[in-house]
């Protein structure tokens, strides 16, 4: 698999969670993703990006262009350093919530992407991958 | 090295020579396709691709090397067209490896009687062209991928028409089962049709789907929500017995849509909804 | 910060987003349109979003809360213009949005409020 593009940015303020949503949108065009696609994914994105925002305490988003054979897709990944889930089964549970929200962050993104994973570690952060493909 | 530069001026040389028995091998393999291709086009490449090869040889026999490229460029473009033609893996590999005998007949009247360095041009050789071989293979392999995806594109397409029954009325026959692609696609070519047509009501026709489950009925419901939001309302029609039968031993809740037993009862809903009427005209006599 | 105007057409309420939604934005609209179906004893609001290309769940959730107030105040809301993208995109988010009315532009929502008065008889529009 190769890696056409590789971006890196800081995700410390409603701003930047801005940007990153335009950065996501620029590699789905590049990578030729439908408009349904990017729409998709630049929607998970906003979501995760908001998680690391409000739940992580800022963190950063790495966003990668995915050519694999004839399939080409985008990756993102957030990552941040806050206090982590407790409890990765409940949380990507519809519909729950520790602050107020739909709870739709986390199962909702999952849906709208083709690859999830998640990875978390009681006070050292989270770490979210998707992958959709073209 | 030498050595090369020497192959290669013997092929080019002899070039007339290979190129005859080269064809001759071609053409009489039993996977000579020559409904497909004609004997002079085939000539032609073949002797163009001669030419390239020993170009090539004369600076390398590694063929990752940046030397080999126009060589393996013009395999490709030969195996995109033997795949696009319908030519089977080993019929597209032929032309490669068919070489194999003319070059082997060159190197051994070159070497003679040296067995050890006859074994060692032999391999060489052998080796070259196995990875051209294969290196067409591959090709031809992700041109066929690529011709099966396009076609399961517009497969997909095919199958989920949008029709416009009457001013602000569509109507979407679906044929076949839904999967979470189809019904992407479907939504999509619906919602994109109310946009265009300003559509008020959508009438999905299931009358061609073989069987709902749960999956098919929760991707009939997203189609149905997603309408929804747009500002047009969905009618599903077309449920035969045995579904509504299905739908209801599954516990699908189909309660918030509206469903009717046939197209045209779903039909004369949408006319009224909108506030017209159809009637058959007084006669005339 | 950029604020999205609210326009006043009659008895109704005209909201037009066009920028990339800054969660604050949002947030003081909520304010603002509440204030101003109270001051200009509005009967409807029209949301168009047709410029809008993402609707994650924070933004739809405020579009919901949007009509909600606005119920509560008499108002009912129409949301318009909402793009196929998106409108597929959240109802994978699981954000269907079953309780909002919705029309496929200004015009049709418009007629869609009309409409809603006249049934209600009163000049109050009809849930």
């Amino acid at each position: 698999m190769a890696v056409l593009r590789d971006e890196l940015i800081g995700l410390r303020s409603m701003d930047d969670m801005i940007k990153a949503r335009q950065l996501v949108r620029d590699c789905a065009i590049f990578q030729g993703l439908s408009l349904v696609d990017q729409t998709k994914i630049v929607t998970a994105a906003s979501e995760l990006a908001r998680n690391t925002l409000v739940h992580g305490g800022g963190g950063e988003m790495r966003l990668q262009a995915l050519n694999d054979g004839p399939r080409r897709g985008v990756k993102v990944i957030f990552a941040d350093r806050g206090p982590g889930i407790p409890n990765i089964e409940l949380a990507m549970k519809d519909g729950y919530t520790t602050r107020g929200g739909l709870g739709l962050g986390l199962s909702g993104s999952k849906r709208l992407v083709n690859e999830f994973s998640i990875e978390s570690q009681s006070g050292k952060g989270t770490t979210v991958s998707i992958v959709r493909w073209k | 090295m030498g050595q090369n530069m020497q192959l290669a001026e013997e092929i080019r040389k002899r070039q007339d020579a290979i190129l005859k028995d080269w064809m001759a091998y071609q053409v009489s393999a039993l996977t000579l396709r020559r409904d497909l291709v004609k004997e002079s086009e085939l000539r032609e490449t073949s002797r163009q691709f001669l030419e390239l090869f020993s170009e090539a040889i004369g600076v390398s026999t590694d063929t990752s090397s940046p030397s080999w490229k126009p060589v393996k460029d013009s395999l490709a473009e030969i195996s995109q067209k033997r795949a696009a033609q319908g030519f089977s893996p080993s019929e597209t590999a032929t032309f490669v490896l068919s070489l194999k005998q003319p070059l082997f007949d060159l190197v051994q009247q070159r070497v003679g009687q040296d067995g050890k360095r006859l074994a060692d041009m032999l391999w060489e050789f052998t080796k070259l062209l196995d990875h051209l071989g294969l290196y067409t293979t591959e090709v031809y392999q992700e041109s066929r991928e690529g011709v099966i995806s396009r076609q399961q594109q517009e497969l997909m397409e095919l199958s989920t028409p949008v029709v416009q029954l009457w001013d602000e009325v569509l109507a979407l026959p679906l044929i076949g089962t839904l999967d979470s692609a189809r019904t992407q696609v479907v939504m999509e070519n619906l919602l994109q049709r109310v946009v265009e047509t300003g559509a008020r009501i959508a009438i999905i026709d299931i009358t061609g789907v073989p069987t709902v489950d749960t999956l098919v009925a929760q991707h009939l419901m997203k189609t149905v929500a997603a309408t929804r939001l747009m500002g047009a309302d969905c009618i599903i029609s077309g449920i035969r017995p045995q579904i509504a039968q299905t739908i209801v031993h599954l516990g699908v809740n189909l309660n918030d849509i509206v469903t009717k037993a046939t197209l045209a009862d779903a039909f004369e809903v949408a006319l009224a909804r909108l506030g017209a009427t159809v009637s058959k005209a007084a006669s005339t006599s | 910060m950029e604020r999205i105007p609210i326009l006043k057409m009659g008895p109704y309420l005209l909201v037009t987003i066009q920028v990339d939604m800054h969660d604050r934005v949002a947030m003081t609209l909520q304010d603002e349109l509440t204030q101003r179906i109270v001051s200009e004893r509005a009967r409807g609001v029209l949301l168009d979003i047709s410029s809008v290309d993402v609707v994650d769940s924070f933004i739809g959730r405020m579009i919901g809360n949007i009509a909600s107030m606005s119920r509560v105040l008499d108002a009912e809301t129409v949301v318009v213009g909402m793009r196929p993208a998106v409108a597929i995109t959240l109802v994978e988010l699981g954000l269907a949005l079953p309780s909002i009315r919705t029309a496929l532009n200004v015009d049709a929502g418009m007629t869609l409020l009309k409409s809603a008065r006249k049934m209600a008889g009163n000049g109050r529009p009809a849930r």
